[in-house]
């Protein structure tokens, strides 16, 4: 049995210590916000926060995140209200298909937390996430409004 | 094939996978003649809409939302007839099964060829219409008024001399009751009129999206559910010898081993990830087959004899090409290739199914569900009747989801566990493998230029594969795609050439490797687009002509392709100065029913660094039913159409895709998107697509810019091969 603290609630799952956190949160735990792209850090859907940082969970095993605060997808909004990630999306209409802006969003909360006013060239050099839709003037522009919001 | 409805209308062929079997089935007048369904909660004024006695509007959609918005602009364009309270619309799904059920009362189902909105924009429309027209009778009869007299809007209806008003939800169960109009009697809103439609309101699906509510097939959840992975021949015709399955019956969360046709193997587990690892530790070996010899190298040269081959297979001839050739004071020629492309889409190809002797359901993203729906009933052996499909939001499509092959494969694993769901998800390495590939081409152009440097003479000769050779051969035309000549054709309202050239000979060498091709975002306008364009511009190289005026002078029979390619360069301020070091390329192409164009604006260092500064896209699709989803797909299908010629390009190797994930077929990030500006100007009086036709010219304009900046043509892709790499 492996401990997860996933979006302050804690979860005890039966489950191998190797397996992806990203299996674990989806199929053990059964938050599916979080998706499988790649399984390999290349396109970054799979984006939770590890104690703020942004980590791309199909290629870390639970083992290594035990005992810490993960945030999915579910957990960014508080109380029913959007992070301001989440609003400057809703603002800026971001998502196309959206199956990647879960990760994508998660990527920027913490862009944000770290840099919070970042330029073009940090954010070229940190939202690495792929989007086979293409919506990245949509957030370029969201994301410096929620710098500013 | 045991159920085909009765054909009303229109016969209509939905391909399945499996076979290349066709349904033929009908459709029914879109709206109105089946009788009216829904319940006293949300009572149904046609197939297209429901009204719930709180105001709420329910709009059915047919087509398949996977990112490109037609969801949102279908609604509108059916809100803007019902003149409904916008604020009050919601939407649902239709199940394919339910609209078999009602004489195909739904019409077509596919998002394919860009034609979700500019194929079903008028019977829906019409339903809308219909409704609006019903509702304002209910509230006439409950007045005793003439219906002339009463007007609605804001789905408020008002009796205009006495100034009663009421509500579409008050009037809405007495509305039901009403006979239909006669859907060719209603007169639609002259687009200049509308209010809804045309607008750039927001998208009716965005907020789930942001908090990961939004449920994808692959996120599909039912009681006592499994989950497969699944690995089939990574040779294309090749077979299962044998798998030895008591190597992982033992490990972790294994239920079941199973072979799926003769082509693959599953393996069925309490988790997906239980069931991927068991798969990746499963023995098995392949007969490979013939196709196992074939390599990039093999395919290459295959195409490149066909360069030079005779072929009967013409798809455009005009006046006398080997007359014009042998009089030009200067010939020009120029081989280009494309490669194969995978559609990468973000979320892997997924089905969920749940097979009985009674009953095959399936949940599944899909840019058809009539053809899942098909894909079930084929599969599954049992009677369309029982066969029920769920469509559930796509993480992208781009053709990819046209197909229905993993649809196949779930069936026929569920069907070897009875009774238990069964959630197939290919893993990224499956998707890059068993893709439906954009096919590959290499091209031959010849220009004939007179002493005045006019262009008298084109001769385009395309070599390489057919994409209905592959997955369609009965819909070949005596051996002919007509596919393969998407943007080149003399005539017609899909894609015709944009110049007026005295001798032109266009024609197709068929060459078909064995690798799958298929329907990818933009189709073979992608390279056609590349091939003339490229080419123009070296032929206005060698007239010594500006690449815009060169295309000018061929285009004064052309004046939808001419306004556009104007528009583009009249806003990318063609001919103006720019900064050292940054220079321009430009294109224009019609298809699916739009002319687009675009400028890009790029520079490239001295050691292969290319920056595309700015690209604008013009595109004239005749109407809009939102600019800015428009926006976003011009701005989006650049994205995707530069990832391909920037790092894609599929290869082969002992007959297998090579590549297998992102970090071999790479697709462009936030770094490398240039700044995209949008131009449309829609000339109104006809229906174009969006989604795909801006995607051809971005590549060709930014290779075209390429050569200002380098003086080097690039003829053969990707561009990470040719020196070439973006931030």
């Amino acid at each position: 049995m492996i401990s997860l603290t996933i979006n302050g609630q804690p979860h005890s799952i039966d489950v191998e210590p190797d397996t992806p956190l990203l299996w674990a949160i989806r199929e053990n735990v059964g938050l599916t916000g979080t998706k499988y792209g790649c399984g390999v850090a290349q396109c970054g859907s799979c984006t939770v926060h590890i104690d703020g940082a942004a980590i791309r969970s199909c290629a870390m095993p639970v083992s290594a995140a035990a005992g810490k605060n993960i945030t999915t997808i579910e957990g960014l909004a508080e109380n029913g209200v959007l992070h301001r990630v989440q609003k400057a999306w809703l603002d800026h209409e971001v998502p196309q298909c959206g199956y990647c802006q879960s990760g994508m969003i998660m990527a920027v909360a913490a862009l944000l937390k770290e840099k919070p006013k970042p330029t073009d060239a940090d954010i070229n050099d940190t939202i690495t996430n792929i989007c086979r839709c293409g919506t990245f003037h949509q957030v370029r522009a969201a994301i410096h409004a929620a710098a500013t919001a | 094939m045991n159920y085909v409805p009765k054909i009303d209308r229109r016969s209509f062929v939905i391909g399945t996978a499996a076979a290349g079997a066709g349904l033929t089935l009908g459709m029914s007048l879109p709206f109105g003649a089946a009788h009216a369904q829904g319940t006293q909660a949300t009572p149904e004024l046609n197939a297209w809409v429901m009204v719930r006695p709180d105001d709420t509007v329910v709009i059915r959609f047919a087509r398949s939302e996977m990112g490109q918005g037609s969801l949102t602009g279908l609604c509108q364009l059916i809100a803007e007839e019902l003149q409904c309270d916008w604020s009050k619309v919601t939407w649902e799904y239709v199940n394919p099964s339910d609209s078999i059920a009602r004489k195909r009362v739904w019409g077509a189902f596919n998002s394919t060829g860009s034609r979700a909105i500019r194929e079903s924009n008028d019977y829906v429309r019409r339903g809308g219409a219909a409704a609006r027209q019903m509702l304002i009778q209910a509230a006439a009869n409950e007045w005793k008024v003439p219906a002339s007299e009463c007007t609605a809007a804001n789905s408020i209806i008002t009796h205009t001399p006495s100034g009663r008003k009421t509500s579409y939800g008050k009037v809405v169960l007495e509305a039901a009751k009403i006979t239909p109009p006669d859907p060719k009697s209603i007169t639609l809103k002259d687009p200049k009129d509308w209010k809804i439609a045309g607008k750039p309101l927001k998208r009716l699906d965005t907020m789930d999206k942001l908090t990961g509510k939004q449920k994808y097939s692959a996120d599909t959840q039912l009681p006592g559910m499994l989950n497969a992975a699944i690995k089939a021949c990574p040779v294309r015709g090749g077979k299962i010898v044998s798998f030895d399955a008591a190597k992982v019956k033992g490990m972790t969360g294994v239920k079941n081993v199973v072979q799926v046709a003769d082509t693959a193997v599953a393996v069925v587990a309490d988790t997906w990830w239980h069931a991927k690892t068991a798969l990746d530790a499963l023995p098995v070996v392949w007969d490979e087959g013939p196709g196992a010899k074939v390599s990039s190298e093999t395919i290459a040269a295959m195409l490149k004899e066909g360069l030079d081959a005779e072929t009967p297979l013409v798809g455009n001839k005009t006046g006398d090409i080997n007359a014009a050739l042998a009089g030009a004071a200067k010939k020009i020629e120029a081989v280009y290739a494309y490669p194969y492309q995978n559609h990468a889409c973000m979320e892997p190809l997924n089905a969920t199914a749940r097979y009985t002797a009674e009953k095959c359901e399936v949940w599944t993203s899909t840019q058809n569900a009539e053809a899942v729906l098909a894909a079930a009933v084929e599969a599954s052996g049992l009677s369309f009747d029982k066969c029920d499909v769920t469509v559930v939001s796509a993480g992208g499509g781009f053709g990819r989801r046209a197909r229905t092959d993993y649809v196949t494969q779930a069936v026929q694993i569920a069907k070897q566990m009875p009774g238990v769901p069964i959630k197939l998800l290919w893993s990224r390495e499956e998707d890059m493998t068993q893709g439906t590939y954009h096919p590959i081409t290499q091209c031959k152009l010849t220009a004939a230029l007179d002493a005045n440097n006019n262009l008298t003479g084109l001769r385009i000769r395309i070599s390489g594969q057919s994409i209905l050779a592959g997955i369609a051969p009965s819909r070949l035309q005596n051996g002919r795609d007509p596919a393969t000549f998407q943007g080149l054709n003399a005539g017609g309202t899909e894609g015709r050439i944009g110049y007026d050239i005295p001798n032109i000979l266009i024609d197709h060498a068929m060459r078909n490797p064995h690798i799958m091709p298929g329907f990818w975002r933009g189709v073979n306008n992608n390279q056609n687009a590349i091939y003339l364009e490229c080419f123009l511009d070296e032929v206005a190289h060698a007239a010594g002509q500006d690449p815009l005026e060169f295309r000018r002078k061929m285009m004064k029979k052309h004046p939808k392709h001419l306004a556009v390619l104007n528009a583009a360069a009249e806003k990318a301020g063609w001919g103006t100065p720019l900064p050292k070091g940054v220079f321009r390329g430009i294109a224009q192409q019609m298809g699916y029913g739009s002319y687009v164009a675009a400028v890009a604006e790029v520079s490239v260092s001295s050691d292969g660094l290319l920056t595309i500064h700015r690209i604008v896209g013009a595109t004239d699709p005749g109407h809009v039913a939102n600019p800015a989803l428009v926006d976003r797909q011009v701005a989006g299908s650049f994205v995707y159409g530069l990832s391909a010629i920037l790092y894609g390009g599929c290869t082969v190797k002992d007959g297998r895709i090579e590549q297998t994930n992102f970090h071999d077929y790479n697709s462009m990030r936030m770094a490398a998107m240039p700044k995209v500006e949008s131009v449309i100007v829609p000339s109104g009086g006809f229906w174009g697509g969006v989604g795909e036709p801006t995607i051809f010219v971005a590549a060709p304009a930014v290779l075209n810019a390429i050569f200002a900046a380098t003086g080097k043509r690039i003829r053969s892709f990707p561009l990470k091969d040719q020196g070439i790499r973006t931030a």
